[in-house]
This record gives C-alpha cells, sequence and structure tokens, in this order.
C-alpha cells in the first residue's frame, strides 16, 4: 500500500494543517484557538496513524515521497523511511496531549500559545520528513523561533534568560552545519538527503564534516558538556513546553545522527567512537549524580534527560542492530517517559504551583490514582523490564558492550544511578506523609489528566511487552545503515580470543564470540 | 534619438526632477503632496523603462556607461526603494510644515546618482554618479534643519563624506596615472598587462577604501550610527536601502570587472572588510537603547554578508551579492517603515527601544511584523534573510574559502542576539506606556508586503529571482 505512489501529498498535509490551523489560532479566541488546536492536532494524530497503517515495513526505503523543486538549489522534497516514520509517530501523538495539558494550565495569551505550538509541530515533522538538506536545515533551525517565544512569553521567572540561552547555544551548534552542508552540497553535486546517504565522502573530509554535524546535534541532544542549556530550558518552560523539548526535539539530535552522521560519514563517524564513549560514559555518570541532589522536580527529570539521551550514542555509536535498534527505541521510550513525567510535574505544579521536591510528601494518600502512574513512569524511566525503558536501554547496552565491554560497564551504573534518583523522588513525593498541608488536600487526577497519562502509560507498556510493533518499521531501514556503516565498524574488544591474539577480523568480530 | 534608448530611466528622471523642482520653487508649500505622488510616479516610469535598451544596449557614450541587467536590477531596486522612501515621508514632516517639496526632489536626485553609479563602466561616470547621489544625501541628512541632531548629521556626513570622496579621486587619479585611461576594461587590461605594479595597488585601495566608506564597511564606518540616528527616519531608511545598494554593486563591478585580474589583490581587503563589519555590527548593537542606531550596527553587519559574497569573486559570488541586496532592501525598509510608526500619544516620533515593550499584547500584528523583519534580518530559517546568508555562503566556500564561511556564520549568531532583544522587548516585557496609532494604510500595505515576501512565502522567489541574479552576475564577466 504505501509502496505505491500516493495521489495525496501526505506529508504536506501533514506539515500543512497545523501551520494553517496556527494561522488561524492568531484571529480567534482563547476557546476557539483551544478547540482549533486540539482538532487540527487529532487530525494529525489520525494522518500519522494511517501513515503508519499504510507504511509498507518490507516495501521500499523511502514512501510517501514528493519532490517539488522551488529552484536555486532548494525543493520541497518529503519522504519517510521507518526510522523517520516512528518519530513522526511519536511527534503527532504528543502534541494533542500538549494541547491538553495547556487547557487550563495557560491563560494569558492563549491564541499565540496555540499558534506557537502548531507551528512549532509543523517544523518538527518538517525536520523528520525533509529529503532536501537545506530543506532539512531549514525546519531544524525554524524550531527555534516558537520555543524561544514558548520559553519566554510562557516561562517561569528566569525565562528570558533561559530563552536567551537556549536560542544562541543551539543557534551556535547549527550554524558549523550549514557550511558543512554547504561542502556537501558542492561535493556531491545533489542535495537530495537519499542521494548523499549513498555518496563516498574523501575519509578526510568527513573527518571534519562529522565535527560539524555532531557540534550542531551534540548541543540538540543534548550531550554532556554542551548540555547546560537544557535544564534552564525545561525549568523555565511551560510544562507543555517541557513536554515537547523532551519528547521530541531531542530526538532531533538522535535522528540526525542516524540520518546523517552515520551513512553519510561512516568511516568519520567510526574516527570518533572513542570520544562519543567517553562522553556518553561522563554523561550518564556525571548528570546522574547530578539529578541526585536537585531540589526542584523539573530540573531533575532535566538531568535524567541528559543522562538517557546517553545510551542512545552509546547505542548508536556501537554500530551493530541491537545497538542503534536499542537506540531508537530509547529515544522513542524517552519521548513518551520523559513527556509523561513532565506531564506528572505539571499535575502536581498546578495544583500547588511550587516544583520543589520538599513541599510535597504522602501524595499516594490522597491521589492514590496519580500515584499509580507515577510509579509506573517512574519504573519505566528507571528500566523496569514490561516497560518501555527496559527494552531500549537493555538493547542499547548490548550494542554497546560489543564494542567496548567497559564503555557498557560504565553506561550500566547508570540504571543504577537511575534507579536511585528516580525511586528516591518518587518516595519523597509519594510516600511518608504530608510535608504541608495544603499538599494533603490536592485532588486526585482529573478526568482531563486521565485522559492525558493514560495514553501515555499504555504506549509505554505496549512498547515494553510487545516491542516489535515500534521495532517493526525501521528493522529494514537499520539493515540498509547497517550495509553503509560495517565497513568502518570498530572492532571491539569483548571478541574472546583463544591462544595467541589474533588481529581483529573486523565485523565479523562480535558474531565469533557467539 | 536611438542613442538615448539605453539611458531612458535615467533621462525620465532627470526631466522629471528638473520638472518637479520648478514646481517646487513656484509652487511652495502646497505642491509637497503633488511633487511626492509625482515623483513616486517618475520613479516607477523609469522602473518600466528599464524594460528594454536599458538592460541589454551594452556599452554606450564611449563606454562611459553600459546598459547591462546588472545595472538595471541594481537601479530597479534603487528606484523602488526611493520610491518606498518617498511614500515614508508621508505624515512625518507634515506636522512641523517643513515638508517642502524638494524632500522627494532631491531623492529623485539622489536616485539619479545611485543609477548612473550602477551602471558606470568608467571611473569618471562613477565618480559623478557617486558626488551626486551623495550631495542630494547629505541635504538630506540635514532636512530637519531645526533639529540640532540633523544638522549635525548632515554636516557629519558632509566633511566624512568629502574626505571619503577625496581619498576615491586619489585612487582614481593614481589608477589613471598608472593605467591610461579611465575605462573600467582599459584598466582590467592593464592590470593583466603590468600585473600589480605598486602605483596600481595604492590606487585599488584607495578606490576601495572610498567605496568601503560609502557602503559604511568597517574600518570607514564610523559616520553611519550618527547620521543615521540624526537624520529624519524616512531619511534614514532612504540611506539603509538605496545609496547603499547602489555603492554595493558599484564596488562589485569595480571588483570584477575593471580589477577583475588583481582579485588576489583585492580580496584579502575585502574579507578583512567582510569579517570586521560583521564583528563590529555585531558587538557595536549591543548596548544600543536607539533603535535607529541599532539598525544602522545591522546595515553594518549586513554590508559585511554581501562582502562575503563578493569575496569569492566568481559569477556565483556576483550573483549572491545582488540577491542579497535584494532581499536586503526589503528587510530593512520593512524595519524602517515599522520605525517610522513609533509615535507616542501626540503623535511624536520616538526611537527608543524601550517604547517597544509589550508591543506584541498592545498591537500584535504591528509587533509581529517587526519580529519577523528581526528574525529576518538575523538570518534565521524559516525567515527568507536565511537564504541570501546561504548564497554567499555557498558562493564562499565554493571559492575555497571555507574559513571565512565559518567565521561569517559564527558571526551571525553574535548578531542573533541582538536581533533577539527586541522580540524580547515586544514579546516578554510587560506593556510600558502604549504607542500611538497612525493611520497610514499605504504604509500599512508596503509593511504588510515586506512581510509577506520575507516570510517563508518567499522561498516561491527564488527560482525566478535566482535566475535574473544569475544572469544579471553574467552580464559583468
Amino acid at each position: 500500500m504505501g509502496s505505491e505512489v500516493t495521489e495525496l501529498p501526505l506529508l504536506t498535509l501533514l506539515i500543512g494543517i497545523p501551520l494553517i490551523a496556527g494561522l488561524i489560532c492568531l484571529f480567534v479566541s482563547a476557546s476557539a484557538a483551544r478547540w482549533i488546536a486540539l482538532i487540527a492536532t487529532l487530525i494529525d494524530l489520525a494522518l500519522g496513524a494511517y501513515l503508519w497503517a499504510a507504511f509498507d515495513p518490507s516495501g521500499p526505503q523511502w514512501q510517501y515521497v514528493e519532490n517539488l523543486p522551488l529552484g536555486g538549489g532548494i525543493s520541497w522534497a518529503l519522504g519517510i523511511d521507518g526510522i523517520a516514520l516512528v518519530l513522526i509517530a511519536l511527534s503527532v501523538f504528543l502534541m494533542p496531549i500538549c494541547i491538553g495539558a495547556s487547557w487550563n494550565a495557560i491563560t494569558k495569551r492563549v491564541p499565540e500559545y496555540m499558534a506557537a505550538f502548531l507551528l512549532m509541530e509543523a517544523l518538527m515533522l518538517g525536520v523528520f520528513a525533509a529529503q532536501d538538506l537545506f530543506l532539512f536545515y531549514v525546519f531544524f533551525e525554524g524550531g527555534l523561533i516558537p520555543m524561544y517565544l514558548i520559553i519566554g512569553i510562557w516561562g517561569g521567572a528566569e525565562r528570558i534568560k533561559a530563552s536567551y540561552k537556549f536560542f544562541l547555544y543551539t543557534l551556535l551548534g547549527s550554524v558549523l552545519m550549514l557550511i558543512a552542508m554547504i561542502y556537501m552540497a558542492l561535493e556531491a553535486g545533489t542535495t537530495s538527503i537519499p542521494a548523499l546517504m549513498a555518496y563516498d565522502f574523501p575519509v578526510d573530509a568527513q573527518k571534519w564534516l562529522w565535527l560539524a554535524f555532531f557540534a550542531s546535534f551534540a548541543v540538540k541532544m543534548p550531550m554532556w558538556p554542551v548540555h547546560t542549556w537544557l535544564p534552564d530550558a525545561h525549568v523555565q518552560a511551560p510544562t507543555a513546553g517541557s513536554v515537547i523539548l523532551a519528547g521530541v526535539l531531542l530526538k532531533m539530535g538522535g535522528y540526525g545522527f542516524i540520518r546523517f552522521s552515520l551513512p553519510m560519514f561512516p568511516e568519520g563517524s567510526a574516527m570518533f567512537v572513542p570520544f562519543v564513549l567517553v562522553l556518553s560514559g561522563i554523561a550518564v555518570v556525571y548528570t546522574s549524580l547530578v539529578a541526585l541532589v536537585q531540589r526542584d522536580m523539573k530540573k531533575l527529570i532535566a538531568y535524567s534527560s541528559v543522562a538517557h539521551m546517553a545510551f542512545v550514542t552509546f547505542g548508536l555509536f556501537a554500530f551493530n542492530r541491537q545497538g542503534i535498534e536499542g537506540a531508537m527505541i530509547v529515544m522513542l521510550s524517552h519521548g513518551l517517559v520523559s513527556g509523561a513525567l513532565f506531564l506528572v510535574v505539571g499535575v502536581i505544579y498546578d495544583r500547588l504551583h511550587t516544583r520543589e521536591i520538599e513541599a510535597y510528601g504522602g501524595l499516594s494518600n490522597n491521589m492514590p490514582g496519580y500515584a499509580l502512574l507515577f510509579m509506573l513512569f517512574t519504573m519505566a524511566s528507571v528500566g523496569l523490564p514490561g516497560t518501555s525503558g527496559f527494552v531500549g536501554e537493555f538493547l542499547s547496552l548490548v550494542g554497546t558492550y560489543k564494542v567496548s565491554s567497559w564503555a557498557a560497564i560504565v553506561a550500566t551504573t547508570g540504571i543504577i544511578l537511575g534507579a536511585a534518583y528516580m525511586l528516591w523522588l518518587y518516595w519523597r513525593i509519594c510516600f511518608g506523609t504530608a510535608r504541608r498541608p495544603d499538599a494533603a488536600e490536592m485532588p486526585d487526577l482529573s478526568v482531563r489528566e486521565w485522559w492525558l497519562l493514560g495514553p501515555i502509560a499504555a504506549g509505554v507498556l505496549w512498547m515494553g511487552i510487545y516491542p516489535e510493533t515500534f521495532l517493526r518499521p525501521f528493522r529494514a531501514d537499520v539493515g540498509r545503515l547497517l550495509e553503509r556503516v560495517e565497513r568502518a565498524a570498530p572492532a571491539g574488544d569483548m571478541a574472546l580470543t583463544r591462544g595467541k591474539p589474533q588481529a581483529p577480523a573486523e565485523h565479523h568480530a562480535p558474531e565469533a564470540a557467539h | 534619438m536611438n542613442q538615448f534608448a539605453p539611458i531612458l530611466p535615467e533621462l525620465i528622471i532627470t526631466i522629471g526632477a528638473i520638472a518637479l523642482m520648478m514646481v517646487a520653487a513656484f509652487g511652495g508649500r502646497r505642491s509637497g503632496g503633488f511633487t511626492s505622488w509625482a515623483s513616486v510616479a517618475v520613479l516607477i516610469a523609469a522602473t518600466v523603462a528599464l524594460a528594454g535598451p536599458p538592460t541589454h544596449a551594452g556599452g554606450v557614450f564611449g563606454g562611459l556607461i553600459t546598459a547591462d541587467l546588472f545595472g538595471s536590477f541594481g537601479k530597479a531596486i534603487v528606484f523602488i526603494a526611493s520610491a518606498v522612501a518617498i511614500i515614508a515621508a508621508h505624515g512625518w514632516f507634515e506636522r512641523d510644515t517643513e515638508h517642502s517639496a524638494e524632500y522627494s526632489v532631491l531623492i529623485l536626485f539622489s536616485a539619479l546618482g545611485g543609477a548612473v553609479m550602477v551602471s558606470a563602466t568608467s571611473l569618471v561616470t562613477l565618480y559623478v554618479g557617486l558626488e551626486l547621489q551623495s550631495l542630494s544625501a547629505y541635504v538630506l541628512a540635514s532636512y530637519r534643519r531645526a533639529d540640532d541632531r540633523s544638522a549635525e548629521a548632515g554636516l557629519k556626513y558632509f566633511v566624512l563624506g568629502a574626505l571619503a570622496s577625496g581619498i576615491l579621486l586619489y585612487g582614481i587619479s593614481l589608477l589613471y596615472g598608472f593605467t591610461g585611461t579611465m575605462n573600467f576594461n582599459g584598466i582590467a587590461a592593464a592590470f593583466a598587462r603590468d600585473g600589480t605594479s605598486l602605483g596600481l595597488l595604492f590606487g585599488l585601495v584607495f578606490v576601495l577604501a572610498g567605496v568601503a566608506f560609502k557602503i559604511s564597511a568597517v574600518p570607514f564606518h564610523m559616520w553611519t550610527p550618527d547620521v543615521y540616528e540624526g537624520a529624519p527616519t524616512p531619511v534614514t531608511a532612504f540611506f539603509a536601502s538605496a545609496p547603499k545598494v547602489a555603492a554595493v554593486l558599484l564596488g562589485t563591478r569595480i571588483c570584477l570587472d575593471a580589477l577583475a585580474p588583481a582579485t588576489d589583490a583585492w580580496r584579502q581587503i575585502v574579507i578583512f572588510a567582510a569579517l570586521a563589519s560583521i564583528f563590529l555590527g555585531a558587538v557595536g548593537a549591543f548596548g544600543q537603547t536607539n533603535i535607529k542606531r541599532l539598525l544602522a550596527y545591522s546595515s553594518i553587519n549586513n554590508v559585511g554578508f554581501a562582502l562575503v559574497g563578493l569575496a569569492a569573486g566568481t559569477p556565483q559570488g556576483a550573483s549572491s551579492v545582488l540577491f542579497y541586496m535584494a532581499v536586503y532592501v526589503v528587510m530593512t525598509l520593512g524595519a524602517f517603515l515599522c520605525v517610522l510608526w513609533m509615535r507616542d500619544k501626540d503623535g511624536n516620533p520616538v526611537e527608543d527601544i524601550a517604547a517597544l515593550s509589550g508591543l506584541s499584547q498592545t498591537r500584535p500584528g504591528y509587533a509581529a511584523a517587526i519580529a519577523i523583519f528581526m528574525f529576518s534580518l538575523a538570518g534565521i530559517p524559516p525567515l527568507f534573510g536565511f537564504w541570501p546568508k546561504l548564497l554567499v555562503f555557498q558562493a564562499a566556500v565554493n571559492s575555497g574559502l571555507i574559513a571565512l564561511a565559518v567565521a561569517a556564520i559564527v558571526g551571525t549568531v553574535v548578531g542573533a542576539y541582538y536581533y533577539l532583544r527586541i522580540v524580547k522587548v515586544m514579546y516578554f516585557d510587560d506593556a510600558g506606556e502604549q504607542l500611538g496609532r497612525v493611520r497610514q494604510p499605504v504604509q500599512g500595505a508596503l509593511i504588510f508586503l515586506a512581510a509577506v515576501a520575507v516570510s517563508p512565502l518567499g522561498y516561491l522567489l527564488i527560482g525566478p529571482l535566482q535566475s535574473i541574479t544569475d544572469r544579471a552576475a553574467g552580464s559583468i564577466f
């Protein structure tokens, strides 16, 4: 079904609907804007579901392809593979939830708020669907503007500093990528991403190109030590802003690595594997420790995001199937779980208007439903088997172990530390007795909040119990990616050697261990 | 008659300007409205007249000027920008009863000078055009003669401009002395024949210094913030658009035509001026509280990016410069039209950035327009201001100037900071004292048009605009 050329430009529709709805929102009243935004995002969700249903995992690599040259070396070229498909699905799934989360929490300048979110959605979807190098850049960078406004207008007390930091930090990361893109377009003579994914750049140039792209994606991801914009942005952004930031925007970094860094510069990527592993290792341990001592709930979850994204980089730069599939699942899972955790924080923030952990306590007494869902998401974040977190982290650790056992050992401590800070957070908020009388009087989840958290909970369990649903669309694409990078795959240190050591037999080494 | 066909647009403006000057002289103050609309009509007629011989006749009058697409492209921008500058002044001077009809006549003469500048292929016509353009500009800068700042701006502009003209003239005399010709082709031939001798090198440096002053590239930018701040705002809008385009195109033609064999010699100067302009333009704007001063630094910054394209020294580079200037003019005129609307309750102009506080809540459309221009000037996609920046970087990378492109693009991040500051004031700050409402449908329509052009819809223009700039750039090689 998906393999045949679809008459309707579905991806353009997917991007266009929120864009047009966003424009309309600017001219209507607050309540109308809420409804328009909700309906538009639900239509997009339906479209996304159709895309998933009609996507043929064994069909051609690129489906729903559209191409409209605009002249001057840029074209409106869209098309998705399985990797982009699942990330698009994640985005359209989270958007209605974000709108719902802002339903009552946002009271000032609602039409503009909804317009900014819808613009954000259009640009995010564009990032995942773009097949033209410069079109990708336009979407990638364009996302800064609505997010800057969302943080700056509807954020907390320190919002202005956070918005500047977010904007300039990520802009600085991205501009070098633009120069690399210009060079690539010149060298390869095309701006088509699928064509570039098959183009072999000179190994010398790959090194620099990889670094330029890394600067951009590492900031977006974010990786230690360029993660410092994230806690600020998260803490200051409104709840829905944090959800979209953690749920989708951070995935752009990982998506970039899969789409650009690995297939376009395999040798360059291989060269920097130790570098990435060291940064990821530091990120896992350091940011987990930082998360342990946070007093602010949102900041804690923000730091946990950095630690979780390190599992993505671990898995991606393992150059094997388990690692890359694991990284994808970690991204999807983290998108759901961290989004849900920010919503969970938002729920009690809306009631008590403080994010201080110390203000709460004993919530399982007066908010049992809330405590139940919070427990589920905590466990998913920790990586308990049966939840999505486990599948992703386990696969990514297996992949990492094949390339470097030390890296895997360091990464595993991250799971332990993750359990420590998450469970301690849960204990301080939900167990014991209330430390403040008003915290003890908070009502349990409303119907609206159930509707926000329920679908995510279902998704988390589904992904944890039957991950095949989510693996299937991109399995073939991971296979293609592996074919592309296997010539450069690092040897790995876990191959058992008997007697005298022999020269590592390239990529066959991992299999030899079985 | 036929030999005048290639300069028909210039003739239209000359005759129109002289006739309107008579009207202004005998009609007095009452003729202000008529002359201004008549001037706009003259400029539009001149723009229409560009089609035909003025675009492809080639060198005329013994090679004094040339009628090619490059020149026509520049003239179209200059004429339209001048027309906008005239329209922008409506309702600005009238309050003080000093809007005598000469304002639009002076703009016409300045536009005429600009037209000669972009099509000059001889050092003499170049100088005449430049002086005609500048002399009108000096008068315009001090147009509000009762205002000390305006008088100061005029004087400063005049003194420094005269100095720059002197430097330029000295360079011209050196080039003439060492090549024996005023003609661009002849100079190029002499450079190719003799190599870059010391005398020619000096001539080249002085000519470029003179041009750098006119385009306000660092280190010859010092006059810009003061003149932009002091001059009446419609005049500032004019300065930031038409003369700047004319001067940049003039510089492009000199470098790529007359000095083409000495590319290595001028390229280092242009690279220095480009990077210095980008960074100084960005850093200088940080502490500014006056929006006109800020936009002055923005114009310095933007010229730096155009020079990046020039530094490439290729047809692609020239094409990117043309593209850049076309989009830049739209953005900057849009921004200045918005600045013109900044009036307090009594209708007095305000220039303080703080006056924009919370504008997004009181005047959402107006604030959105300014935000679009600011993000676009900063070169943030998906706004159209991103595309010309991409083109100049592309030209630079294709010429192997990767380091220049990297340095320049880092400059965009520095520059983004102060553009963001305007957005922050409008969107994040609490509403201060409200600005008074201005009812000017024509200006409003122009702002709207400019905002649409630099919005993502502008990407639809890439194809046609690119093919024109490519052909225009090809016409000087």
